[in-house]
């Protein structure tokens, strides 16, 4: 039987965030700067590419959307179309089956764009390396700017990854 | 006696534990597939194609098998739908055919080094990729809509094609295979201990009930059996387990309709567990916590401390989540959405806030009862047959294996998946085409454990 409760709790705040990592935006500035790539701004768009994970990275990503890490109030947030992205997100050791859709979301994202593989198995094929049906990784196919190791990395990992990115991507 | 039990009787039989393997002629394989059994799992070895039936008369776990008449066997999908899938998967994985069955490619896209990597000789390469075939379009007044296989938000990679009439659709039509990984090459010849990595592997939303499967499997092979404590650990993740994926689910089917309050009590509340879980097990996904032969480590004792106080907030938190669903806008955008086999996203919704609600309360119990005693015993080196059941928040999963001197000859992991996708292309036929997402979300799709 459903009947309305009477108490009503509240949700949380959104948990204050750990600092960036200096040293990764350093890395990542310098990156830039050899690139002589044009600096995106305040706000990054995520498209997430899933390239043959096991759902266990998707599950960590969705939380950082959850209220508890409330991904928007840094100006990070996800797009349905690499189109409208800055950034791919990618999950997964890159399966051959999707290495064809991974190129694809890749071409039609615009430039200037960042590549970021998330997970072990996204960083160089995890315990499926060696398998005659994935790639070894996302940096097999394309370009690769940031790796976040973990199998499955915790949100709270990504997250600080992600602001890295941010930072300094920051005029 | 019932009638399946009566085909199956007079066959040979091998040693599978907790249940033998008649090894069938091709006639009495296609009597008993003629016969209303219910179809768990099919698969294949390098000789012979093998599949689990339960007889619902007798309430019996058939396990079967037949060997292979060059290179065919009698097909299952003509009396089994669901055998569809199975059928293209042991074609493209030993390349054995279904005679009368469906020959369509679904795990092999074209692109793998070599054709049938489970065979005793694997094939050579397609010479040209295998792009996905789908039914042509009946009429020209028909659209067609593919999505995937990079799919809208943060999910899984998989392509389902649409086949539109206006806005609603006529036809679906999934095609996986796409996050095949290679897991089952990955894991023969290798011991049990090492072969878990890639079973905890196979889904991570279900990770724990695909170890506890596996581990089973291992342990009726060996006819070992793991220490209490072990058991009772198991019982706890499972259960802790399917709590996190029913409110991950429940939290995406929310934020589908447009109910985000709805959305982020679940997701607050699986965040809270999970922590509570990477206190506990160290993991928060209890990725590699179960092993062949009993668990990896011990629980940590604050950690099971903090679990307790997640799940009391929780068991005080249902209500409020129930009645979000039960009521008002939520309730009324779920209801009569992909309907299937009589209900529809609102009951499949119910159905999980019950598990919720059950899985609880017997997470508490077993977190002040948990024996003590030792936490894995020594795998033999021995050879034998077996078959583990565990059940994932997306319903059974089965593992078999056969085990030659301690090491793996062959292994086959079945996902709820093979289950779930033909009734997901059921149910979208005939629905609205902008509820696909919702209606495949109510669902809870599993896709890297059936691509394997």
């Amino acid at each position: 039987m459903l009947k309305p409760t009477a108490r009503r709790t509240t949700l949380p705040p959104a948990e204050p965030a750990e600092p960036v990592d200096t040293e990764t935006v350093a890395l990542l500035a310098d990156r830039l700067r050899a690139a002589s790539q044009a600096r995106l701004g305040h706000e990054l768009a995520i498209r997430h590419v899933n390239t043959g994970s096991c759902n266990g990275c998707e599950l960590e990503i969705r939380a950082l959307t959850g209220v508890v890490y409330n991904l928007t109030r840094f100006g990070l947030h996800f797009v349905d179309s690499p189109r409208h992205a800055d950034v791919l997100l990618v999950t997964g050791p890159l399966t051959r089956n999707l290495r064809q859709a991974l190129e694809q979301a890749w071409d039609a994202t615009p430039e200037p764009k960042w590549v970021v593989a998330l997970g072990d198995c996204a960083v160089d094929g995890g315990v499926f390396k060696g398998s005659y049906a994935v790639m070894d990784g996302t940096s097999n196919a394309i370009q690769v700017d940031l790796t976040i190791s973990g199998c499955p990395p915790s949100p709270a990992r990504i997250l600080s990854g992600l602001r890295a990115l941010l930072e300094a991507n920051s005029p | 006696m019932s009638r399946a039990l009566e085909i199956v009787e007079p066959a040979p039989r091998e040693p599978c534990r907790p249940w033998p393997r008649h090894v069938l002629s091709a006639a009495q394989w296609s009597d008993l597939v003629r016969e209303p059994v219910t179809l768990l799992a099919a698969w294949a070895d390098p000789m012979q194609v093998l599949a689990l039936f339960e007889d619902p008369f007798s309430e019996t776990i058939l396990l079967v098998s037949v060997a292979m008449d060059a290179g065919f066997y009698p097909a299952l999908s003509p009396h089994h739908p669901g055998a569809r899938f199975y059928e293209r998967m042991i074609r493209d994985l030993w390349g054995h055919m279904a005679a009368g069955g469906d020959d369509g490619s679904w795990l092999d896209h074209g692109h793998w080094p070599h054709s049938k990597p489970l065979a005793i000789r694997p094939g050579p390469r397609p010479p040209t990729a295998d792009p996905p075939e789908f039914q042509p379009v009946p009429e020209d007044t028909l659209m067609q809509w593919p999505i995937g296989p990079i799919g809208l938000g943060i999910g899984e990679a998989h392509h389902l094609r649409l086949t539109l009439d206006g806005t609603r659709i006529v036809r679906a039509e999934s095609r996986l295979g796409y996050t095949h990984k290679g897991a089952l090459t990955l894991m023969r010849s290798k011991s049990p201990r090492i072969a878990a990595r890639f079973a905890a592997r196979l889904a991570g939303d279900s990770t724990v009930a695909h170890s506890i499967a596996f581990a089973k499997a291992t342990e009726a092979a060996l006819a070992v059996l793991a220490p209490p404590r072990a058991v009772g650990l198991r019982g706890l993740m499972l259960r802790l387990e399917r709590i996190a994926t029913n409110l991950d689910d429940l939290g995406t089917i929310a934020g589908m309709v447009g109910a985000p309050e709805a959305q982020a009590r679940c997701g607050v509340r699986q965040e809270y567990l999970r922590r509570g879980l990477a206190d506990a097990f160290g993991h928060r996904l209890m990725m590699d916590c179960v092993v062949p032969g009993g668990v990896s480590a011990d629980a940590d004792a604050n950690g099971l401390a903090a679990l307790r106080q997640v799940l009391a907030a929780l068991e005080d938190e249902i209500p409020q989540i129930r009645y979000l669903f039960g009521t008002g806008v939520l309730a009324a955008r779920l209801t009569g959405l992909g309907v299937i086999a009589g209900g529809d996203a609102a009951q499949r919704c119910r159905v999980r806030l019950r598990a919720i609600d059950r899985d609880t309360g017997a997470a508490i119990d077993l977190l002040t009862d948990l024996p003590e005693g030792q936490l894995a015993v020594v795998l033999p080196l021995e050879s034998g047959e077996g078959l583990g059941k565990a059940a994932s928040a997306r319903g059974d999963i089965w593992h078999w294996l056969r085990l030659d001197h301690g090491q793996i000859a062959a292994v086959f992991p079945r996902d709820p998946g093979w289950a779930l996708w033909p009734l997901a292309e059921a149910a979208l036929a005939s629905s609205e085409a902008r509820d696909a997402g919702s209606i495949c979300a109510s669902l809870g799709l599993p896709v890297s454990g059936m691509d394997l």
